[in-house]
């Protein structure tokens, strides 16, 4: 049977309006779970809509000016169709199913790319469409591809510096803010030439958008590998943002208007999500989007003397717990890896039974991903109201007896808010200084991701607890 | 180095410099330390308290010594003692006294300022200001009381039903909020008002009801103090003030603007319509007072029976107390001054909290510093935070530019929008909306959700599957492998994205549902 168009377009505007929701619903713990099921049935909707039409065809008095998806693709349509889903819902459970939580950063960076990549071949294929409006369609190509070209190669350079497969040291090449703006020009010209040439001339065609393409794909790359690898939080979202542009700018060449509106949606939001990351780290939201930000951290050695750092045990950091009554933990990355939240969370069931107040101070960038250790912590099943954000906490410090830093750094960097020529200055920090006693649980004395030393290790109220996080946290619980 | 702790000279004065705690404090910075003899007494501590602490108690030769610590600035016969190279501190108030400044430059000290400390966080440790100023409203509220002929709080005994007494305190800095508590502590029913109304919370934080008036608001002040404010603010104010006047039993002012004379809020009229046995302490009479009547100084009675109390001494009322914040200040200056814990001075000049209390240093005047930004933006969580010099100063775009832009970015697109096809933007018109929702649906996000957000939101991205199943099939095997490949990655996301959320929510789970 063949649908009117009137359904799938009814479909559609279903389909976008339960996104809306998703989104909405994603803003609160409370509807969250609801949130995630109204993006489920809303794709479900557009889907089955969608394979209807394209499979059956869609009977239309008058479908506009594009030929697309009148006549359908039959049963061979729906093989296809099938098969890939088929193929590609089992690698995506498969993924989403074994994934550690410490390696959502990852996942996520590389699911982005899978959009972009998308989003190019999308584009590609629309090059050799008939349109009513040639100009627009032919300008529409370009920018569909250029988008997803830069999400797909800078979703990739994302997930392999995030995945520890290259380093994570910001690659700067001569120029490259130049570099970079030349590219775009460049694109711009060659849009402007293909636009204009004419639907003959299909080996100039080709040529040209394979340059725009490889363009494209050398600016994501470039754009990605000039950002230090703690400054992944905010790429992550941008990458998120810029999904969200390809996936609209597809809907622009397909006369599309479900991938509009939900490219639009993911594109702005991410975009806002990016622009609050940028305010916790006191960077440009623009100098961002332009990439390559990073660049001014990671100063290299400094020779300043900030005096002997001292250890404590184990033991000793079970004893200064133990005599606690208000404890705050600040986690990092470091905990991330460690994977010690597991330990983390005992200890604090522990000290609450024991009528210790335990609270978590989450630095707005902590980890590699933002909430990422509200994830972590959450997946140890730390209640969500004892953990904090940064401002909620801050003023805390003073009244609070011990403080554990695991795994962080830049984060409780002091110099950030005492030392103006710090590269990190201006940056709010968790002031864990203020505190009693502070413990910070570390690997060695190296720097953190910044490059910066960090002026806490030396603070006469700390005390420094080398080796694995999440041993060193097992031998406190067993001191305990 | 030396530290010599004279006794006050300025009559009345009853405070120290140093105590015997301080003293322990100040050796173990290395310091040597003389105390003249019978410099604590009236603070209630006596010499051999301080020889115990570890002070040589001397006479005149204090003033021999390297840092010269007082209360009070050093008056013409003290400078006479003074010799060049010598660091004397102690409150000056350079601005309203431009001669002791030169005297002290002419005899080629370094003098620091205890009242010219910039009011920043980091230097909140040395800020005597403040801590004088919690002690002076504690005992404004303790004076207010003495004179007043009834109880603050409210009573129901067997005699008969005692209403509680109604308290206005003026101006919400670290006097009046010190007030507020004490007179609440009471008992009393306390009223508070401020020209900034930022400062609302913190007054309702300590147990007052914050009175406003409905002028449009001015912003926080730069240096962290009240400012002078508008006229029709003023004119607001003093509605209010009129209006409460009739109806409290006691008004405590504290409005001081440093180095200016007091602003006058509370005048004649308003005094006179107060109920005969009220109480009014004016904390600003030593600047001229708050409050029209008030005599620096001393206790006036007025016609209808408002006892004015204009005492400039309030925080020498509780010398003790006042003597050790003093000296606790003076040691916290001092920690700031030794770096090396060695007993020696060190003046660090590109330090501001240095640079603003250094009035001469060497016989060469510094006085005024140059200015120190407290707050770095107009919102008011940013208060708190401490000033380092923001990297680059980014200036904000002035409105007239910010419309030009938006103007000049209009006609561009109306222009493009001249040569479009309809349909294209219809669809412009469905994405612009969009960008909107897609801002604002988000826009209070928990922080915690932002994975989750932004997975669900990568999952939806995969919509992008709809474009590629619409292009399989067709025409040529080429473009049908294309977007078989399309869809199939498309669908890692999706699958992917929204099992990987559900995985991630499952886990957040509220305290109850825990346990």
């Amino acid at each position: 049977m063949t649908p009117p168009i009137t359904l799938v377009q009814g479909a559609y505007i279903v389909a976008g309006l339960a996104f809306i929701l998703a989104l909405a619903g994603l803003s609160r713990h409370e509807s969250a779970r609801a949130g995630n099921r109204f993006g489920i049935i809303g794709m479900a909707i557009a889907l089955v809509a969608t394979i209807w039409a394209a499979t059956a065809g869609v009977s239309v008095a008058e479908v506009g000016p594009v030929e697309v998806g009148i006549r359908g693709s039959g049963w061979v349509g729906l093989g296809l169709i099938a098969a890939a889903m088929a193929i590609g819902a089992v690698i995506g459970l498969d993924r989403a199913r074994k994934v550690e939580m410490t390696g959502m950063p990852e996942l996520i960076a590389m699911l982005h790319s899978f959009v972009g990549l998308a989003a190019v071949l999308v584009g590609w294929n629309s090059s050799y469409e008939d349109a009513a409006y040639p100009a627009i369609h032919d300008t529409e190509v370009a920018v569909g591809i250029f988008i997803g070209a830069v999400t797909f190669t800078g979703s990739i350079v994302a997930f392999l510096k995030l995945s520890g497969r290259i380093k994570s040291a910001p690659l700067i090449l001569p120029r490259h803010n130049l570099l970079n703006l030349g590219i775009i020009v460049a694109f711009v010209l060659m849009t402007a030439v293909y636009v204009g040439l004419s639907h003959d001339a299909t080996f100039w065609r080709h040529l040209l958008l394979g340059a725009i393409t490889a363009l494209a794909l050398f600016l994501g790359w470039h754009l990605v590998a000039a950002i230090g690898g703690g400054d992944m939080p905010v790429v992550v979202s941008m990458l998120n943002s810029y999904s969200g542009w390809a996936a609209a700018a597809a809907g622009f060449l397909l006369d599309n208007d479900l991938l509009i509106i939900t490219g639009a949606l993911v594109g702005s939001s991410g975009a806002y999500l990016s622009y609050i990351m940028c305010k916790a780290m006191n960077r440009s939201f623009i100098s961002v989007i332009a990439g390559g930000f990073g660049v001014e951290a990671g100063t290299g050695a400094d020779d300043t003397d900030y005096g002997e750092h001292r250890e404590i045990t184990a033991e000793g950091a079970a004893e200064l717990l133990a005599g606690a009554h208000s404890v705050v933990i600040t986690p990092g990355y470091g905990m991330a890896v460690a994977q010690a939240q597991y330990p983390v969370a005992s200890l604090t069931s522990l000290l609450r039974e024991r009528g210790v107040n335990v609270r978590f101070g989450i630095h707005p960038v902590a980890g590699r991903l933002p909430g990422h250790m509200n994830v972590l912590l959450a997946e140890a099943k730390v209640p969500y109201d004892i953990v904090l954000e940064m401002d909620e906490v801050n003023d805390d410090f003073e009244d609070t007896d011990v403080v554990l830093v695991i795994g962080a750094n830049d984060t409780v960097n002091p110099s950030a808010a005492e030392d103006p020529t710090s590269p990190i200055a201006g940056m709010p920090v968790l002031r864990v200084w203020e505190a009693h006693d502070v413990i910070v649980f570390k690997r060695s004395m190296a720097t953190g991701y910044a490059g910066v030393q960090n002026p806490l290790f030396f603070r006469e109220n700390t005390q420094m607890l080398f080796g694995d996080a999440k041993e060193r946290v097992e031998d406190i619980l067993k001191a305990l | 180095m030396r530290i010599g702790v004279p006794r006050e000279s300025l009559p009345g004065e009853t405070r120290v410099a140093a105590t015997p705690s301080t003293v322990t404090q100040l050796v173990g910075l290395g310091y040597a330390v003389f105390v003249e003899t019978r410099a604590g007494i009236l603070a209630s501590f006596d010499d051999a308290a301080y020889q115990t602490a570890g002070a040589d108690v001397v006479d005149g030769e204090v003033w021999n010594a390297d840092v010269v610590l007082k209360v009070n600035a050093p008056t013409d016969e003290e400078i006479e003692r003074l010799r060049a190279g010598q660091v004397v501190v102690s409150l000056m108030a350079p601005a309203l006294n431009p001669d002791l400044v030169e005297k002290l430059a002419a005899r080629g000290v370094t003098a620091l300022a205890m009242d010219a400390v910039p009011r920043i966080s980091r230097a909140q440790s040395l800020d005597v200001l403040s801590s004088m100023a919690n002690i002076g409203g504690y005992r404004a509220v303790v004076e207010a009381a003495h004179e007043f002929g009834s109880f603050f709080t409210g009573q129901v005994t067997a005699a008969g039903k005692v209403p509680p007494a109604k308290v206005l305190v003026v101006g919400a800095g670290v006097a009046g909020l010190a007030a507020i508590g004490t007179a609440n502590s009471l008992g009393a029913i306390v009223r508070a008002f401020d020209a900034r109304p930022e400062v609302g919370e913190q007054v309702e934080s300590m147990g007052a009801e914050f009175l406003r008036v409905d002028v449009e608001d001015e912003g926080p002040s730069a240096d962290g103090y009240a400012r002078e404010t508008s006229a029709d603010f003023d004119r607001k104010a003093a509605e209010l003030y009129a209006e409460q006047a009739a109806d409290v039993d006691i008004i405590i002012t504290t409005a001081l603007i440093p180095g200016r004379p007091a602003p006058r809020l509370i005048d004649e009229a308003m005094v006179a319509s107060m109920k005969p046995g009220s109480v009014v302490v004016d904390m600003a009479a030593s600047n001229g007072g708050n409050v029209a009547g008030t005599v620096a100084g001393e206790k006036v009675v007025t016609d209808n029976g408002v006892t004015i109390l204009g005492y400039t001494d309030l925080p020498g009322r509780l010398p003790t107390q006042a003597s050790q914040l003093f000296a606790s200040n003076l040691v916290n200056l001092l920690k700031l001054l030794t770096p090396g814990k060695d007993g020696e001075v060190v003046l660090d000049m590109d330090d501001v909290v240095q640079r603003g209390m250094t009035v001469v240093k060497d016989g060469e005047v510094l006085w005024p510093p140059p200015p120190v930004q407290v707050s770095a933006a107009p919102a008011p969580a940013e208060a708190s935070r401490p000033p380092v010099e923001p990297p680059p100063p980014k200036e904000p775009m002035s409105p007239q530019r910010r419309l030009a832009l938006m103007g000049l970015g209009a006609g561009v697109f109306l222009l493009v929008a001249a040569f479009s096809p309809q349909p294209f933007l219809g669809h412009f018109l469905v994405f612009m909306l969009s960008v909107v929702v897609g801002f604002y649906v988000i826009g209070n996000v928990h922080h915690a959700l932002h994975t989750p957000l932004m997975s669900v939101t990568n999952a939806i991205s995969g919509i992008i599957v709809v474009g590629a199943i619409l292009q399989v099939g067709h025409d040529s095997v080429w473009i049908s492998v294309v977007a078989f490949i399309g869809i199939l990655v498309a669908s890692i996301n999706v699958f992917g994205g929204f099992r990987v959320t559900a995985r991630m929510l499952e886990m957040f789970k509220r305290e109850e549902a825990v346990r």
